[in-house]
C-alpha cells in the first residue's frame, strides 16, 4: 500500500541504494583490481574518479550525448591511470605515493576545469525501467536501473574468467605474480603493468561518469566523498576477485543507503557512526584476514601492500 | 624471493614494492647535495609545466608568478600568512616521514590531528583550573598522546597481525572523523554555541595566543622544536640508527637482534604524536573546541611535505614554506585572475609528481667518486 | 593601529544603540555622499551552486553595480584561521573597505579581526551580534522560517499522501525552525500531514541527499525541501522520482519544471545598504534580523502545480506574516514528543530572535529527532 512501507520501505531503500551507489564503487574497484593483479597499487583512483565525473558532464553538457560523456570520462581516466604507469615505471618510484600524487593533482584538475560546469544541467544517461511490472512507485523506482551497472556486472564476471583463461589474463597475473619468471620468458612487465593501470584508470573513470550523469547526477566539487579511496579498500575486502568485488560494491553501496533510510522510520541518532560503517568492517577484515608471516591470501604476490 | 635481485628496470626488488626508501634519507653530504639539487630541478620543471597549463588557460605566466610570490613572501603580511599555513603541516608531514624510518608508508595524519583535538578538547573540559600555561600544555600532551595512540594502533596491527599499515591508516582517517563528528554532535555538543555543531570549549586560560608582536600562533615555534627533537632523534641516537637498519633492511634488523616491534611502534606513535599535536593545537591556539573545522586536509597535505623534503625532517620546514606560500597566494590568484580556487592544489599536484619521477635521477646526477 | 577617533567612528559608535526598526524606519540608504572602495565576499563553497553560495553571489553581483564600488571574491574558504588569512589578505592586499565574510562559521574570526581594523565594516549572513561585540560588525539575517511556512501552505494543499519530507544537513537551530515553519504551514491546511526528517550529517555531499530523497519517496513522502548548501541534486532527483519539491537559499524553479511548488529565498543584497552606509560616514545597525518585514526574505515564483486559488491563499498569508497578524510561534504548541514547548495563550513575536535561537525541538507532525533534547 502506498505511502505504509514502513520497514518494507527500508528494504527497498537499502536494496535500491544499494544498486544505485553501488556502480561507482564496482568500477573504481575493478579497475584497481586490474591494476593491483598486474602488481601495482593505484592510490589516486579517487583523483581519476573526480575527473571522469567532471568531464563526463561536460562533455555530456556540451555535446549533448551523455554516452560521449562516459567515453570521455573513460579516457580522461586513462590518462591518468597511463601517467601513473609510466611514472612508476622509472626506477626508484614508489606506487603508493604516486598514487596520492595523482589524487592530489586529478582533483585539481577536476575542480579547476570543472568551475563553469558546476551552475548548467547536462543530459544524463537514461535508466531501464525493470520495474513497471508493478504499482508501488518505491518498487519501480528501485528497479529502475542503469545500464552502467550491468555493464559492470557483466565486466566483474569476464575479468574474473579473462584473468584465468585468457592469454593477457596470463600476462596479468604473471606480471603480478611472479615478475621474475615473466622477464625470464622476454615478457615486458612494465608495460604489462602501464597497460593495466591504464585500463583501470579508464574503468575509474566510467565509475565517475555514473557519479555526474546518472546518480546523484550533478558535478560539483562535493560530488564524491570519497568513494575513489573506498573502492582501494574495497578491493582488498573482495580479496582482488572480481566478482567478489561486485557482491562487496553491492553491499557498500546498500550500508550508504542505510544511514537515511532508518531515519524515515524514526532512528535518528548515530548517522555519522552508521557512516563510517564500512571502514570499520574493511579494517576488521583485514584484521581477520591478515597474517604476520605470510602475504594477504588471494592477493597477487608483488603487490606492496600485501606485505 | 630474495630482495637483492632486480626485476626488469634494474632497480632492486625491495623498491619496486615501495617497500624501502631508506635511498630517500640523507646520509653522506654528497647524497644530500644531490637530494637537494634534484627537489631544486623537481620544482623548477613542475613550475614549468603549471606555467605552461596557465598559458593554454589564456593567463600570463610571469604575471601569475608575479601574484604566487607577491601572496606567498612579497609583504610581511604575505609572509604571516605563509607561516600560519605552514605551521600544521610542519607537524602532520612528521606523521608519514617518522614511520617512513622504519619501512612504513603511514598516510594517517588526517586520523591523528582529529583524534588530537579531541584529545585535547578532553583534556581542557575533564581537567579545569590548570595555573598558568600549563592548561594549553597539557591538552598539547594529551592531544599528543591520542594521535600517538591513534597511528600507533596500525603499527600494533602490523607486528600482531601484518595488517598493511598504509590502507589501515587510511581507514583510520574515516573512522576518526566519524567519530568526532558523532560525539561533537551528540554527547559533547555544547548546545549554547548556535553557529555550528561543536564541542564544549576549553576554558579560557588554556588558549594560546600569538607570537609576540607577530599574528602567528605559538604553534609554529612548537613546530619547529619538534623538528628538531626529531632531527636529533633519528639523526643522533641508537633508537634513530636502529630505525634506519629497519628501514633500510628488515631481515638485517632482525639479525642484529633490535626489537622489530618496539622500534614499529615508536615510530608509528611518534608520528601520530606530532600530527595529533598539530589537532590539539588548533584547538588549543585556533578554534577551542572540536568541530568540522579540523577537517580540512592539512593530514593529507603532510604526505606531500614528507615525500617532497625526501623524508628529511629539516627540509620538512623549507618544503612546508613552499607549499604554505602556495596555499597562501591561492585567495590573490582568485581575486586578480578570476582563477579557480583548485589552481593552488594543481600546482602541488604537480610538484609532487615532478619530484617523486625525480627520484628516477637519483644517483645519476653527480657523478660517483672513484 | 590607528587611534584617531573620526567623526564617522562616532556615528558608527553611536549606531550599536541604534535598533534595526529605527535604521529600517530612516528609509534612508539613499546616501548624498557617493559610496567608493573596494568590497569583499567570501564563500565557503563555489558561487554558482545553486544554493547558500549563489545566494551570497547574486547579492554581491547587484552591490557591485554601484558606481564607485569594485568587488573581489573568494571561493572555498573554509572555517578556519585561513578565513582570518583571507579576510586581512582582502584588507591588505586589495584595500577592501566592506568584508561579506559569507559562511555562518566565519563569526568567531571576524570578531577576532575586526578589532585590528576598526575602518572595516564586516557584514556576517547570521543575526548573532549581541552587545559587547565588534562595533565594525554587523549580523544580519533572514527569518527563513516565514517563506518555509508559506511554502508549507502550498504543500499541505498539494500533497496527496500528506506526508512531507524535510532534508536538513546540520542538526542546528535554523534548520529547526525551518522544518517547523514548513510543517506548521502544511498542518495549517492539512493538521494530519506529517513531516519526515533525515538529517545528512553533511552541508555537501550529493549522493547522501539523493539517497535521503529516495528513501522518503520509498515512504510515500510527496513534497519535499532539503536545507542543505546546493539543494539542487534534491530537487533533481525528486523530479525524477515524479514527487514535488521546494527550493532554498535561490530560485531553483528551472531544476523541477513539473514538481516545483515554490520556495524559500533570502535577499542578501539588503546588505549593500550597510556598505553604503559606511563607506559615505552614515549609521548602519548591527544587529538587522528580518523577515518579509524588512526584506530580508522571499518566496521563489509558483511553479505551474501550483493553483491560483492557493497561490492567493499563500500571498494573503504572506501579508499575515508582513504586518504580524499570522503569528508562527503561538501556543498552545506541542513538540513531537507530546511536550508542551509554548502554553495556551503565549504568543511568540515573528521577530523575537531569542526564541528562534533556543529552538532545539521540532514540532508536533513532524517525525524524527533533533539528537538534542
Amino acid at each position: 500500500m502506498e505511502g505504509e512501507l514502513g520497514w518494507w520501505g527500508v528494504l527497498i531503500a537499502v536494496l535500491g541504494g544499494a544498486v544505485r551507489v553501488s556502480t561507482p564503487y564496482l568500477f573504481v574497484a575493478l579497475g584497481e583490481t586490474l591494476t593491483e593483479r598486474a602488481g601495482r597499487v593505484n592510490l589516486g583512483l579517487e583523483g581519476t574518479l573526480v575527473l571522469g565525473a567532471m568531464s563526463a558532464f561536460a562533455i555530456s553538457y556540451l555535446s549533448g550525448s551523455p554516452w560521449l560523456g562516459v567515453l570521455a570520462a573513460g579516457f580522461a581516466g586513462m590518462f591518468l591511470g597511463a601517467l601513473h604507469g609510466v611514472i612508476c615505471n622509472l626506477p626508484r618510484v614508489n606506487d603508493i605515493a604516486v598514487g596520492i600524487a595523482l589524487f592530489i593533482f586529478g582533483t585539481g584538475l577536476a575542480f579547476y576545469l570543472g568551475k563553469d560546469f558546476i551552475q548548467p544541467r547536462a543530459d544524463m544517461l537514461p535508466g531501464i525501467p525493470l520495474g513497471s511490472w508493478s504499482d508501488i512507485p518505491a518498487v519501480q523506482s528501485a528497479l529502475e536501473i542503469s545500464p552502467l551497472f550491468f555493464i559492470g556486472m557483466a565486466l566483474a564476471f569476464f575479468l574474473q574468467w579473462g584473468i584465468h583463461h585468457t592469454r593477457w589474463g596470463l600476462l596479468l597475473r604473471m606480471a603480478g605474480e611472479n615478475a621474475e619468471a615473466g622477464k625470464a620468458l622476454g615478457l615486458s612487465v612494465p608495460l604489462i603493468r602501464l597497460s593495466a593501470t591504464a585500463a583501470g584508470g579508464f574503468l575509474s573513470g566510467v565509475g565517475g561518469a555514473f557519479l555526474s550523469l546518472y546518480y546523484p547526477g550533478n558535478w560539483n566539487e562535493g560530488l564524491s566523498s570519497g568513494q575513489g579511496l573506498m573502492a582501494v579498500a574495497l578491493v582488498i575486502f573482495a580479496r582482488w576477485n572480481p566478482v567478489r568485488c561486485f557482491w562487496a560494491s553491492l553491499v557498500f553501496g546498500g550500508a550508504s543507503a542505510l544511514g537515511p533510510a532508518v531515519q524515515t522510520v524514526g532512528i535518528a541518532s548515530g548517522y555519522y557512526l552508521f557512516n563510517a560503517a564500512p571502514y570499520v568492517l574493511t579494517l576488521l577484515m583485514l584484521i581477520w584476514a591478515s597474517n604476520p608471516r605470510e602475504a594477504l591470501t588471494g592477493a597477487p604476490r608483488e603487490l606492496s601492500i600485501s606485505r | 624471493m630474495t630482495e637483492a635481485n632486480a626485476d626488469d628496470t634494474g632497480r632492486p626488488k625491495a623498491m619496486v614494492a615501495g617497500r624501502s626508501y631508506a635511498f630517500l634519507l640523507g646520509g653522506p653530504a654528497r647524497e644530500g647535495i644531490e637530494a637537494v639539487l634534484l627537489s631544486i630541478l623537481a620544482l623548477l620543471a613542475a613550475f614549468a609545466l603549471f606555467a605552461i597549463f596557465v598559458a593554454v588557460q589564456g593567463h600570463d605566466p610571469v604575471a601569475v608568478y608575479r601574484i604566487l610570490w607577491l601572496g606567498a613572501f612579497g609583504t610581511s603580511f604575505s609572509i604571516e600568512n605563509t607561516l600560519t599555513l605552514a605551521a600544521p603541516i610542519i607537524l602532520t608531514a612528521l606523521c608519514t616521514l617518522i614511520p617512513a624510518r622504519v619501512g612504513l608508508l603511514v598516510i594517517g595524519a588526517e586520523g591523528a590531528l582529529i583524534m588530537g583535538g579531541l584529545g585535547a578538547v578532553l583534556a581542557g573540559l575533564l581537567v579545569t583550573g590548570l595555573p598558568g600555561h600549563l592548561g594549553a600544555v597539557w591538552c598539547c600532551v594529551i592531544g599528543a598522546l591520542f594521535g600517538g595512540a591513534w597511528v600507533a594502533m596500525a603499527g600494533a596491527l602490523k607486528i600482531w597481525r601484518g595488517v598493511n599499515e598504509t590502507i589501515a591508516t587510511l581507514l583510520l582517517n574515516y573512522i576518526a572523523i566519524a567519530l568526532m563528528l558523532h560525539l561533537i554532535t551528540g554527547p559533547l555538543r555544547d548546545l549554547s554555541v548556535a553557529i555550528k555543531a561543536q564541542s564544549y570549549a576549553i576554558p579560557e586560560a588554556y588558549r594560546m595566543g600569538d607570537l609576540p608582536g607577530w599574528s602567528v600562533h605559538w604553534g609554529l615555534l612548537i613546530g619547529l622544536a619538534v623538528v628538531c627533537g626529531v632531527h636529533i632523534l633519528l639523526r643522533h641516537t641508537v633508537t634513530g640508527f636502529s630505525m634506519s637498519v629497519l628501514g633500510g633492511n628488515r631481515r638485517a634488523a632482525q639479525m642484529a637482534g633490535l626489537n622489530i616491534g618496539r622500534l614499529t611502534l615508536l615510530a608509528t606513535g611518534l608520528g601520530g604524536a606530532a600530527a595529533g599535536l598539530a589537532g590539539a593545537i588548533e584547538v588549543v591556539a585556533v578554534h577551542g573546541a572540536a568541530s568540522e573545522s579540523l577537517v580540512v586536509g592539512f593530514g593529507y597535505t603532510g604526505i606531500l611535505v614528507a615525500f617532497l623534503a625526501r623524508q628529511n625532517p629539516l627540509a620538512v620546514v623549507i618544503v612546508a614554506l613552499i607549499i604554505g606560500g602556495i596555499a597562501a597566494s591561492g585567495g590573490l590568484l582568485q581575486r586578480r585572475f578570476g582563477m579557480p580556487d583548485a589552481t593552488t592544489d594543481l600546482l602541488q599536484g604537480m610538484i609532487f609528481m615532478c619530484v617523486l619521477a625525480s627520484n628516477a635521477l637519483a644517483g645519476r646526477l653527480l657523478p660517483l667518486r672513484g | 593601529m590607528k587611534n584617531t577617533h573620526t567623526r564617522r567612528d562616532a556615528l558608527r559608535l553611536g549606531a550599536n544603540v541604534m535598533t534595526a526598526a529605527a535604521f529600517a524606519s530612516m528609509g534612508g540608504l539613499q546616501a548624498l555622499a557617493a559610496a567608493e572602495g573596494t568590497i569583499g565576499f567570501i564563500y565557503v563553497g563555489p558561487r554558482d551552486d545553486f544554493g547558500w553560495n549563489q545566494a551570497h553571489a547574486v547579492a554581491a553581483a547587484s552591490i557591485a553595480e554601484a558606481d564607485g564600488i569594485s568587488l573581489v571574491e573568494q571561493e572555498r574558504v573554509p572555517e578556519t584561521e585561513e578565513v582570518l588569512r583571507v579576510m586581512e589578505s582582502m584588507i591588505q592586499l586589495d584595500g577592501a573597505k566592506v568584508l561579506f565574510p559569507t559562511s555562518f562559521g566565519y563569526w568567531p574570526f571576524i570578531q577576532q579581526l575586526a578589532p585590528k581594523y576598526p575602518d572595516v565594516l564586516f557584514i556576517h549572513a547570521g543575526g548573532l551580534w549581541k552587545p559587547g561585540d565588534e562595533p565594525n560588525t554587523i549580523g544580519y539575517r533572514g527569518y527563513m522560517e516565514e517563506p518555509h511556512y508559506l511554502a508549507g501552505i502550498a504543500a499541505g494543499h498539494l500533497s496527496k499522501t500528506g506526508k512531507l519530507g524535510f532534508v536538513g544537513a546540520k542538526p542546528l537551530y535554523f534548520v529547526f525552525n525551518n522544518c517547523n515553519g514548513f510543517t506548521m504551514g502544511a498542518r495549517s491546511i492539512n493538521p494530519e500531514a506529517t513531516t519526515q526528517v533525515v538529517i545528512t550529517g553533511e552541508w555537501d555531499n550529493p549522493v547522501k541527499e539523493a539517497n535521503a530523497i529516495n528513501a522518503m519517496a520509498d515512504q510515500g513522502v510527496d513534497v519535499i525541501v532539503a536545507n542543505v548548501d546546493s539543494p539542487k541534486v534534491a530537487i533533481e532527483t525528486a523530479e525524477r522520482r515524479g514527487i514535488m519539491s521546494v527550493g532554498y537559499h535561490t530560485d531553483q524553479s528551472s531544476l523541477a519544471p513539473k514538481g516545483f511548488l515554490t520556495g524559500a529565498e533570502w535577499n542578501w543584497a539588503k546588505g549593500g545598504d550597510f556598505a553604503k552606509a559606511h563607506m559615505t560616514g552614515d549609521a548602519f545597525p548591527n544587529l538587522f534580523r528580518g523577515g518579509f518585514d524588512k526584506d530580508m526574505v522571499k518566496i521563489s515564483p509558483f511553479g505551474s502545480a501550483v493553483p491560483q486559488a492557493v497561490q492567493d491563499e499563500i500571498m494573503t498569508a504572506r501579508s499575515g506574516l508582513l504586518d504580524g497578524s499570522l503569528l508562527l510561534y503561538k501556543g498552545p504548541l506541542k513538540d513531537n514528543k507530546g511536550n508542551e514547548m509554548i502554553p495556551a495563550g503565549t504568543d511568540i513575536a515573528n521577530d523575537d530572535n531569542d526564541f528562534k535561537l533556543s529552538v532545539k525541538w521540532l514540532v508536533e507532525g513532524t517525525i524524527g529527532e533533533t539528537g538534542l533534547q
